[in-house]
């Protein structure tokens, strides 16, 4: 491989067939002289202009479009050369850091010898050496093409914001269940927006017998085996329940206030007095209207009872898997849009509620599709506010569009799968860790179950790897019609 | 490496065909070309590509008439084999003793609605002032010796091409050889008695192709043959293609022999003609006959066959193979590529376009 050219950040290496070089592999270019090297990642791989290429096609179709057949008798053997020529490839790479000295910078502003670099992949353990990637959680998530395992850590996760995001079918849920399964381990507090129930099985192996995550994975569906008592609730989470997610008036939301102090005071806080007191209360009938469509909507989406029995105390999940490490999967499989929003409104209300009191240290909270159930409001608190109080979010979804730009701009970890959609990769490309050449050009073509990730978990070297296997009872696939 | 590429153009000539080769020339052409590489290994060269012309001695002829009357032709479509032969030379660098060329032939045929070819080469030499004389006499006496008046050993200056011409030579005749009741094209005139064809091997090749059943049919891209202030070919008569006119009375100066008959031939509308030349001892009818073949079997765009198209373009030199043969070279050789001042470049500037 020889150095050909540099423009800005880019730089272009010729290289021949038999250099087995693929997109997002790492080069060293290596100036002994300088005694520095580069570190350029290849994001495109192009044939090289040779001249005399376009007369030479042209030959062999001279005939209406037909390959023209014939015979050559080449005694010399020029003809290997010939191919050898006409295949020699332009490798397009972007600088990602200078090696020198055995350590790491990310300066380009010098340039390597054009006739006495030398250049060689750059094998991604050996560079995750010369970044010292390696930390004291390690997270194994599958290997590179070399094929070499990656590992990151799982501090890099810590306090920070993430996505997962990549078109249907290609492993989102897998990895983000790796990472997910991995935080536990380290005894981490996870809580999981489960929207198509397919976290709840994660504490059983394929073969269908307990893992050794059986006991933290706590799986709670609302309405079922999680329902809450007025007596539990905020009456600031209730109010955005009733504003954010029932849509009440402001003048209604005073009256609501009011008959929630008179309930209190006189220790009455259930759903049946409530009923009754919306229908006593002296207050406009336009006002008692609203208040009453609101008390049946909370009545009837199941989440809410009077009997204390039944009513899950969301905090001692919270608490177990505090000490222990755990999983609180929220299943919002097979609930409305309306009780997702209820549930959703109570969970973050508590978290905050716990996590402000330092009853909670931190939790890491995994959000699947969270435009189908996330208040408007919420992304700017999620990534700004609740970062402060110990919320780390992960959002996966397949629609990037639906996650705004500026939660874009603030992620600090992008595990992106593949996309050949021009507009989903232009609004990925917008992330502030990530360059737009490289996530269109890597990610159009990646396999499934591969992925690019980006951000400070790989230390700002992109890379692609194969997502490992997980031994767990996966609830994700797709429910086909003609599967037998 | 080659990384760094002059301008390079193909080379920009034409033309010819064949099935069954006898490898013998070829065969020869390899020793020849294996040994004159061994003698230069490990050497310096310097990347200096050459598409190399041959030359014509139309010069020579001293006047001519044209008939006015048109023959026009129809085409037929019996079912005929058309074939064209072309060789190609360039020069692709220069060493401290000689200059390093390459040369390569292309015989394509077409039967029915299909092209097929064979291509030889291409054939490296290294070609010095000392090794070239013994290069090209060799195979000169070893293959054309019975049909060659010997003109005296060419000059170094014309060694590319007089190699290229042997290659070519062979090839025709092969094909004149082999080929029965078909169309041979060539590129050029029949003229005999020129330093690459003498008036025997002339003969010969279309004595061959006439008792084969074959005519032979030389189409000249340049021409200097004039007429009233014209080139013939530029003549602007307003008959309707496809046409021929005969040339009469053409004398050519000792010891150039005419052995065909010469034509200005406009196959197809758009103005393009070329000089035509047909074996004299075809009778007139089978001339035209030939002609009318050719346009119904062959493809003639811009008044040129098809077949003749395909035998240039094949046997032309792209920079890509150029490249490639300068890797061959350096990579089975040893010889190291350097890069001379170009003069030209060095004492004009912008203003001195080089040897490229």
């Amino acid at each position: 491989m020889k150095l050909y050219k540099k423009e800005g950040n880019i730089i272009q290496v010729l290289g021949f067939p038999n250099e087995n070089i693929e997109k997002g592999d790492y080069l060293l270019i290596e100036d002994c002289e300088a005694g520095k090297s580069l570190i350029a990642q290849v994001i495109d791989i192009q044939f090289a202009n040779v001249p005399g290429i376009l007369e030479e096609l042209l030959r062999s179709l001279p005939d209406g479009g037909e390959t023209i057949q014939g015979e050559d008798f080449d005694p010399l053997e020029i003809a290997p050369h010939i191919t050898y020529i006409q295949d020699a490839r332009l490798f397009i790479c972007k600088i990602r850091a200078t090696l020198q000295k055995g350590s790491l910078s990310p300066s380009s502003s010098w340039l390597p010898s054009r006739s006495q670099s030398t250049i060689k992949k750059l094998p991604v353990s050996t560079l995750l050496k010369f970044a010292e990637n390696e930390g004291k959680f390690p997270i194994m998530v599958g290997e590179t093409k070399e094929p070499s395992p990656l590992t990151i850590d799982a501090s890099a996760l810590d306090g920070r914001l993430n996505i997962i995001t990549g078109k249907k079918e290609t492993g989102k849920s897998h990895l983000s269940k790796l990472l997910m399964l991995n935080l536990v381990g380290y005894k981490a507090t996870v809580v999981v927006f489960d929207l198509n129930g397919e976290y709840v099985s994660l504490g059983m192996s394929q073969d269908g017998k307990r893992n050794i995550y059986y006991n933290k994975i706590h799986v709670l569906t609302p309405s079922q085996n999680f329902k809450v008592t007025l007596k539990q609730l905020d009456l600031r989470v209730l109010l955005n329940i009733l504003i954010h997610a029932l849509h009440l008036p402001g003048t209604s939301a005073r009256e609501f206030r009011r008959i929630w102090k008179f309930l209190k005071e006189r220790n009455s806080l259930t759903l049946h007095e409530l009923g009754e007191t919306i229908r006593d209360w002296r207050c406009n009938t336009h006002v008692r209207d609203a208040l009453f469509s609101r008390y049946y909507a909370l009545v009837n989406s199941g989440f809410f009872t009077d009997n204390v029995a039944e009513a899950t105390l969301l905090e001692q999940y919270l608490f177990k898997a505090k000490n222990e490490g755990g999983a609180i999967i929220i299943n919002l499989r097979n609930t409305s849009s309306i009780d997702r929003q209820i549930v959703v409104e109570y969970v973050l209300g508590k978290l905050v509620e716990l996590l402000t009191s330092w009853k909670l240290k931190a939790v890491f909270l995994f959000a699947e599709e969270a435009h189908l159930y996330l208040r408007e409001t919420y992304w700017d608190d999620i990534v700004t506010r609740m970062r402060h109080f110990g919320i780390f979010t992960t959002f996966i979804t397949n629609q990037p569009d639906t996650i705004r730009e500026n939660i874009y701009r603030q992620a600090d970890n992008i595990f992106l799968f593949n996309f050949t959609n021009e507009h989903d990769l232009e609004v990925v490309s917008r992330a502030a860790r990530v360059d737009a050449e490289t996530v269109k050009s890597i990610a159009r073509d990646l396999p499934p179950h591969h992925c690019l990730i980006l951000g400070r978990v790989v230390k700002d070297f992109p890379m692609v790897v194969k997502v490992k296997a997980l031994d767990v009872k996966t609830m994700g696939e797709t429910r086909l019609f003609f599967r037998a | 490496m080659l990384i760094q590429q002059l301008t390079i153009t193909p080379t920009t000539k034409y033309n010819f065909p064949q099935n069954n080769v006898d490898v013998l020339l070829p065969k020869r052409l390899l020793e020849l070309s294996v040994q004159s590489l061994k003698n230069v290994q490990n050497q310096a060269f310097q990347l200096n590509q050459q598409t190399i012309q041959q030359g014509t001695f139309e010069d020579f002829i001293e006047n001519a008439q044209v008939t006015l009357k048109p023959i026009t032709l129809k085409p037929k479509k019996t079912e005929t084999i058309i074939a064209a032969v072309d060789t190609s030379t360039m020069k692709i660098g220069e060493t401290r003793r000689g200059v390093l060329i390459a040369i390569r032939g292309a015989d394509v045929w077409k039967q029915g609605r299909n092209y097929r070819y064979l291509r030889l080469g291409p054939f490296i030499f290294h070609v010095t002032e000392e090794n070239f004389k013994e290069l090209y006499n060799t195979l000169q006496k070893a293959y054309f010796a019975p049909l060659h008046e010997m003109t005296g050993s060419p000059s170094f200056i014309q060694a590319p091409t007089r190699i290229a011409m042997l290659l070519e030579r062979w090839l025709q005749i092969t094909l004149s050889k082999t080929l029965s009741n078909g169309l041979i094209l060539l590129d050029g005139s029949l003229t005999g008695g020129t330093p690459d064809a003498s008036t025997s091997f002339m003969r010969k090749l279309l004595e061959n192709a006439r008792r084969m059943g074959s005519t032979v049919l030389a189409f000249s891209k340049m021409t200097n043959l004039r007429f009233n202030g014209y080139l013939i070919t530029d003549l602007p008569f307003k008959f309707n293609p496809p046409y021929v006119l005969e040339l009469e009375d053409l004398k050519l100066k000792p010891p150039l022999v005419l052995l065909g008959d010469v034509y200005i031939a406009r196959l197809t509308r758009g103005g393009y003609a070329f000089r035509l030349d047909i074996d004299k001892n075809v009778p007139f009818e089978r001339k035209v006959e030939a002609l009318e073949k050719l346009l119904g079997n062959d493809i003639v765009l811009q008044s040129y066959p098809e077949t003749l198209r395909l035998a240039h373009i094949l046997c032309t030199f792209t920079a890509n193979e150029v490249i490639a043969m300068q890797h061959f070279i350096s990579r089975k050789y040893g010889l190291k590529i350097i890069s001379r001042p170009d003069m030209h470049r060095v004492l004009f500037g912008p203003f001195g376009k080089g040897d490229s």
